[in-house]
């Protein structure tokens, strides 16, 4: 799940509307970084909606943009196939870490089938409880009229105690898994979140011991409800190899992780930049369940995933040939003025905000898409209740990745009701 | 024209009329609740989940072979299990009865 950053400071001087169409290359992490993609999307959704990308850092690749043909190709896994990775970039010969998100019909059906009650009705209910109490205990936490970084306190400490709990990781250690979220999907660079190759191979490595205690902690004791004893005990998982083990526990952590993580700070971001409708949050909370959905496809928290064409097929009059990458732009499809009226608009009562393709459509759909709806929900229906304006008062810092879109820091200041 | 009664999760009961369209489409025109329908009824997102009145499932029949993927990754699957965007109406599914499960996945 990693992508290589390659610096080029040109990219951001280039007008995307000049470039030549068979140059234009989405996949660049200044672009993210610097919130510069909007144009290449709008162009290629306008001018070739299945466009061939002939050289990037990751190869050739096709980019799907247009959302029905993203929907079309999310569910029609006999053509196109998530083996072996589903981000463009391909993955050390010598550190493969399997994962099911990656994998076909039916390895993939069993392994999900295995984990899938976590984020399940009875879990769900289960768990409101203690997601609101949690989000009261950091809400109250947080200082009022001074300015702090709301990733870091509230994003990331959300998200970290949930994932904490479905993992039932020593709680105490959370931020660990912060950590090898994080880790899983940098790109190791000088300065970086991990500065080289090595060193993230070596810290994932130190998640897999981490989680092999655990795993023989519980595969002798009962079945329980967490992640790693569903994983311990489940017919399809339960002899797993340990790169296996660790390529599972790397898409549940960014899974559960990264992408709830970025949509709670991008929703703060979207209501700074609309003003009217953070009033009429204000005064129709009852909006809020809408307005979960919106944020998401507003921000939108993973861009893409990857595909590899198994046979010759066309899609949208283009053909495209076995084993050829193809990108699949969320974060295009949900733009689509096609589907979205005014699709650039944040609309908290947008009516069709649930028909977002976020959490991607088929048998790879998201499966925690109700946990990270409902964290959502718990915490702005208890942020309404205690602050009048989460107030961004700086410029976010934005992850410098094609595949997870979000952010580093977001300053705000905190106003009382 | 047919007749549908959609039981929700607190024991209501919504009866509705519909013809020429899916199951899951008279749930949304009609307003029933608990029928999430986030794909617009393409079979690739299971959130039109019914579990079908057991007396009505041979006229229903079993899931098609893409529907039977999407319903066999549901943890809340039972053996009357349909997405509700697969069930065309017809005048031999008058009166039929489906229930609507609390959440949809």
């Amino acid at each position: 799940m990693t992508e290589v950053l390659y610096e080029n400071p040109d990219v951001l001087n280039q007008d995307p509307w000049q470039l030549p169409l068979e140059d234009l290359n989405p996949a660049q992490p200044e672009l993210f970084a610097h919130d510069r993609y909007g144009d290449y999307f709008a162009r290629l959704r306008e001018q070739a909606p299945v466009h061939y990308c002939r050289d990037s850092a990751f190869g050739p690749y096709w980019s799907i943009t247009k959302y029905l043909d993203i929907k079309y190709v999310n569910t029609h896994n006999e053509l196109f196939s998530s083996e072996p990775n589903i981000v463009l970039q391909d993955q050390a010969e010598d550190f493969k870490l399997p994962m099911f998100i990656a994998m076909d019909p039916p390895k993939h059906d069993q392994q999900r089938k295995e984990v899938a009650a976590v984020a399940g009705p009875r879990n769900l209910a289960a768990l409101e409880p203690t997601i609101r109490g949690r989000v009261c205990q950091i809400l109250d936490s947080l200082p009022v009229g001074e300015q702090f970084d709301w990733v870091d306190r509230v994003s990331i400490e959300l998200t970290t105690q949930m994932l904490a709990t479905l993992f039932d990781f020593p709680f105490d250690e959370r931020r660990k898994l912060t950590r090898w979220s994080d880790v899983a999907t940098a790109a190791p660079m000088p300065g970086g979140i991990v500065e080289s190759v090595e060193q993230r191979q070596s810290e994932l490595r130190e998640c897999l011991e981490r989680f092999t205690q655990l795993w023989n902690e519980r595969v002798n004791a009962a079945p329980g409800n967490d992640l790693v004893s569903m994983l311990a005990h489940g017919e399809s998982t339960k002899n797993m190899h340990p790169m296996e083990y660790l390529g599972n526990l790397v898409l549940l952590i960014v899974g559960g992780n990264d992408t709830t993580r970025n949509s709670i700070s991008g929703g703060v971001l979207a209501l700074n930049q609309n003003p009217e409708q953070y009033r009429k949050l204000r005064e129709q909370p009852e909006l809020i369940p809408n307005m979960v959905s919106e944020m998401i496809r507003w921000q939108t928290p993973l861009a893409y995933m990857r595909r590899r064409v198994l046979e010759d097929t066309e899609v949208g009059g283009q053909t495209l040939r076995a084993g050829e990458k193809v990108a699949m732009w969320y974060v295009s499809g949900n733009r689509d003025p096609d589907m979205f009226d005014d699709p650039d608009a944040f609309r908290i009562d947008r009516p069709n905000a649930r028909k977002h393709i976020a959490f991607g459509f088929g048998i790879h759909r998201c499966m925690g898409n109700r946990v990270a709806e409902m964290q959502l929900r718990v915490l702005w229906e208890e942020i309404l209740k205690r602050f009048h304006t989460v107030e961004v008062v700086g410029e976010p810092v934005r992850v410098p990745s094609s595949f997870v879109k979000g952010y580093l820091k977001l300053p705000v200041v905190l106003h009382p009701v | 024209m047919a007749k549908v009664t959609f039981i929700t999760h607190d024991g209501a009961e919504h009866v509705v009329e519909a013809e020429f369209t899916s199951v899951m489409n008279a749930a949304i025109d009609n307003l029933v609740p608990g029928i999430d329908a986030d794909c617009g009824g393409e079979c690739s997102c299971a959130t039109c989940h019914v579990y079908v009145d057991p007396q009505w499932m041979e006229a229903v029949g079993p899931p098609g072979e893409r529907e039977e993927e999407m319903l066999d990754l549901n943890p809340e699957r039972e053996a009357n299990s349909r997405l509700s965007c697969q069930i065309a109406i017809t005048d031999a599914l008058d009166g039929l009865t489906v229930r609507v499960p609390e959440f949809q996945m």
